[in-house]
């Protein structure tokens, strides 16, 4: 019920915008007769309401459009002249038109409106009778000599009003009369250009680049009111940000409703049995976005029911219920839309995988050997690979994955895919949300600055003093993290840069691309910023290693790397290492368990399990100001509190409910706010990019978000000087309770 | 018929471009330079939020490129309707010439610039090269 009104509600605002349209066509008419195009327009308008009309079951309506397109047809085929007479029939015939719609709109039906003076009118017009001759039945064709000012009051509909046409005011303006409440579908939707929003969002980049040049220059000038003034004008940035990309986001289900159906034909044409669950229909995505996964999406599809889903006689015989499940689900996380195509089917043996790669030539025996299953999956985006035992018409022929990736990498995205042999596979799209503005990091090389999307980072580590960590094989230097091998590409050698005299004190960011991943080495990490790809001269983009350029807060260019173009070129330099590189080694390095809360939108905390005492729930309001520094009553006592919001340098914000980390050691204790409490992890901290920030030790990577490492120790101390100086014995109980 | 011609010296050579082709003319700004970027590419420049390619003026024309302490000027055409920052030794005066002072280049004309002049305005106490923008610009 609910999507047939949303049917009958989109049919009566597309029907007023066009009616609005026929107006001033008629009128144009007149003064253009015969004009071939403006009568297509004029015949193709009412043709369309007609057909909608028609299929909604709207009677009145589609009688009267009929009428109207018979006469439309032969002035558009050149049987008939425009004459004045034409126009005034055709304009009452617009403005019934519009007045049933305004009787759908205000109540779902077409009411009562007696519609046959209009038509009666028409026909008569169409079938040549002299206009003084029609009387009685047309008389609503001789009205106003003049073109009608108000439209809406030239057709009262009742054929006791249209006997004297003439007069505008007894228009009883049925619409105007039912001033209701809820907004017209008119008033409460519009149609822009998208153009206009495209040019919009440009805008707003710019405005983006502008805030992150004010930030920069707040940050040096340290001016408590322009730091102020800046917070808020990032703020009101920010909600513009999100407030137009919302105008272009659409929900998934623009694509996806064309499934059920594309499911039930494949299926069936290869004897499959498939039930088809859609998750996160209502998952929003920038339209451009939204075109550029369609194909891709349907390859997957179509895969995964030709090569994924068996023949119901083999799933029962494996024990399976004889109908396949296809799982479509979408969902946000982290600034990306994540997009998975799950079945249950038969899976993908990476055995078969690496011996087809070996048949086809793309690899050696030797390469695949010793490649681990989720590697050997990689193999699948090859081009020229092709698993299909026999090519059907569905899908494998020869085109695949590679398609697929090539199309999700157009848009910076990243594809993976995870099976497990007789359980079923699932194939996973991480797009980012939008194309114009990206997360990204800011690295530097050799004095340079560099660009990384966000999306292709899985995490930082930062090379200690004694190179933790670095090994080499052969020449090439590779790192031990949590017992796989990480091959390591100097971003010096791929951009030709001055050589690295010492690995000590360089960056890892643990990149992922290509469905692998590797380590690109690089100077230091300067920031996280938002940035906007500006277009580049094809003599840049041509190089291959760029995705684009952008402006950073300094007004400096900044070239966007593309990542997997320099996993692509740093092969290259590397071919030597071969493929042993991640060749799986002994569980080694410490990890801790590190509680992660989440502060502001977007940002979050890690800080050591160890050393938290207690975690608490506290309305805002239990926050104190006591001489400039924040206190809340805990358990009897005044304790120090610190708004972790304001060490990441993000200004104090107003939250109904507070997460509260409390750190205690003997009688002494301090609070620390944050949003909410995401989760305890066990994870390696000396994996941890570079300084940055008070009370802050680095960053690293918790589940794909870059994750703000707090300096425990001295921001407790900082809160409470005395802290530390509380008994070692009286150490309080550690972090069970929550 | 008279031309107008934004001038510009490299190398002690006058040359001259259709003013209609030319934005502006600046002095050097901050660049970022393009690891591997084809020769005669000087970098990148942020022209009022503008993305801007860079093109070392000398080195299309056979000449050394720019070096560390040279102060060149930039003057920005239009290629394609797209901004392209030249790199050229001192912007000049616009010159109004007549068109019939206009000639094909001489045969003298050293082989590295024959494939961008496309001609020579001869000028009372001077040669004028008129440069082919397109080309030149086109790395």
């Amino acid at each position: 019920m609910d999507a047939m009104d949303e049917i009958v509600r989109e049919f009566v605002v597309e029907s007023y915008e066009n009616l609005d349209q026929l107006d001033s066509d008629l009128v144009a008419l007149e003064s253009e007769v015969g004009s071939r195009s403006l009568l297509s327009s004029v015949f193709r308008t009412i043709h369309t309401i007609k057909g909608t009309s028609g299929f909604l079951g709207f009677g009145a309506l589609e009688g009267v459009t009929h009428v109207g397109e018979s006469l439309l047809a032969e002035l558009r085929d050149g049987k008939r002249e425009m004459d004045q007479r034409t126009t005034d029939v055709l304009l009452t015939m617009v403005d019934c038109v519009r007045e049933i719609l305004g009787a759908i709109e205000a109540t779902g039906a077409e009411g009562d409106l007696d519609t046959t003076t209009v038509v009666a009118a028409i026909q008569a017009v169409l079938d040549g009778e002299e206009a003084p001759a029609a009387e009685a039945p047309a008389a609503s064709s001789a009205p106003a000599p003049v073109l009608p000012a108000k439209p809406a009051a030239v057709l009262p509909a009742a054929p006791a009003a249209a006997a004297e046409p003439v007069e505008p005011e007894p228009a009883p303006e049925p619409t105007a009369a039912e001033e209701a409440p809820v907004r017209s579908a008119t008033e409460s939707s519009i149609r822009v250009d998208v153009e206009v929003l495209d040019a919009l969002m440009r805008h707003v980049g710019e405005l983006v680049l502008a805030r992150n040049a004010m930030t920069s220059i707040a940050a040096e000038l340290d001016d408590p009111a322009l730091v102020h003034a800046t917070q808020r004008l990032a703020l009101i940035a920010t909600e513009l940000q999100q407030g137009v990309m919302k105008t272009r986001m659409q929900p998934i289900d623009n694509v996806w409703s064309k499934v059920p159906r594309m499911v039930r034909d494949i299926s069936a044409s290869l004897g499959r049995q498939v039930r088809l669950d859609m998750i996160g229909k209502e998952t929003e995505l920038d339209r451009g976005v939204l075109e550029a996964i369609k194909d891709p999406l349907t390859h997957l599809i179509r895969n995964a029911i030709d090569h994924g889903i068996e023949a119901p006689e083999q799933r029962t015989a494996a024990g399976k219920p004889a109908q396949g499940v296809l799982t479509l689900r979408a969902y946000h996380q982290g600034g990306q839309v994540v997009i998975e195509i799950a079945d249950d089917g038969k899976g993908i043996d990476p055995q078969a995988i690496a011996a087809k790669a070996v048949e086809r030539g793309l690899r050696s025996a030797a390469d695949v050997a010793d490649l681990a299953p989720q590697d050997v999956f990689q193999l699948l985006f090859l081009p020229g690979f092709s698993t299909a035992e026999k090519v059907t018409h569905v899908s494998g022929r020869g085109v695949g994955m590679d398609v697929v990736k090539t199309k999700v990498d157009a848009i910076g995205g990243v594809v993976d895919v995870q099976s497990t042999v007789g359980v079923g596979t699932t194939w996973r799209l991480r797009i980012p949300l939008t194309l114009a503005i990206m997360p990204a990091l800011t690295v530097e090389c050799a004095a340079e600055t560099y660009a990384i999307p966000q999306i292709n980072l899985l995490e930082l580590l930062a090379i200690d003093d004694k190179q933790t960590g670095v090994e080499y094989v052969g020449e090439a230097p590779v790192f031990r993290l949590r017992g796989r091998l990480l091959p390591l590409v100097d971003l010096r050698d791929v951009l030709d840069r001055t050589p690295r005299e010492s690995l000590v004190g360089a960056v890892i960011a643990v990149m992922h691309a290509d469905g692998g991943r590797f380590g690109l080495l690089v100077d230091h990490v300067r920031n996280t910023e938002e940035i906007v790809a500006k277009p580049i001269s094809a003599a840049v983009k041509g190089i291959g290693l760029y995705a684009g350029a952008t402006l950073l807060g300094d007004g400096s260019v900044t070239l966007i790397l593309d990542i997997p173009a320099v996993a692509r070129r740093a092969l290259e330099l590397q071919e030597a290492i071969g493929d042993d590189r991640e060749a799986v080694v002994a569980e080694t390095g410490a990890t801790e368990q590190m509680l992660i809360v989440s502060v502001g939108e977007d940002r979050q905390v890690a800080m050591p399990m160890g050393m938290v005492t207690r975690l608490e729930r506290f309305p805002m309001d239990v926050l104190e100001r006591v001489s400039g520094s924040l206190v809340m009553q805990y358990r009897g006592r005044i304790t120090p509190v610190v708004d972790l919001a304001q060490i990441l340098g993000m200004g104090t914000t107003f939250r109904e409910e507070l997460a509260v980390v409390v750190c205690q050691r003997g009688d002494r204790s301090v609070a620390l706010v944050a949003d909410e409490v995401v989760d305890i992890v066990e994870c390696a901290t000396e994996d941890r990019s570079e300084v940055s920030g008070f009370g802050l030790l680095g960053s690293i990577i918790v589940r794909g978000r870059v994750t703000e490492l707090l300096d425990l120790e001295t921001t407790v101390r900082d809160a409470d000087a005395r802290f530390y100086d509380a008994q070692d014995a009286e150490l309080v109980g550690v972090g069970s309770e929550h | 018929m008279r031309h107008q011609l934004a001038t510009f010296k490299l190398d002690d050579c006058l040359y001259g471009i259709d003013v209609s082709r030319v934005q502006e003319a600046l002095r050097m700004q901050a660049h970022t330079p393009v690891p591997h970027a084809p020769k005669g590419v000087a970098g990148l420049v942020n022209l009022r939020g503008q993305v801007v390619l860079l093109v070392d003026l000398r080195v299309r024309l056979g000449r050394e490129a720019f070096g560390e302490d040279d102060e060149p000027m930039m003057m920005v055409v239009k290629v394609d309707g797209e901004p392209v920052s030249l790199l050229v030794d001192q912007v000049g005066d616009v010159l109004e010439i007549d068109a019939s002072r206009y000639g094909s280049p001489p045969p003298t004309l050293e082989p590295a610039l024959r494939d961008f002049v496309t001609g020579v305005y001869s000028l009372d106490d001077d040669l004028l090269l008129a440069l082919d923008v397109d080309l030149a610009a086109q790395v």
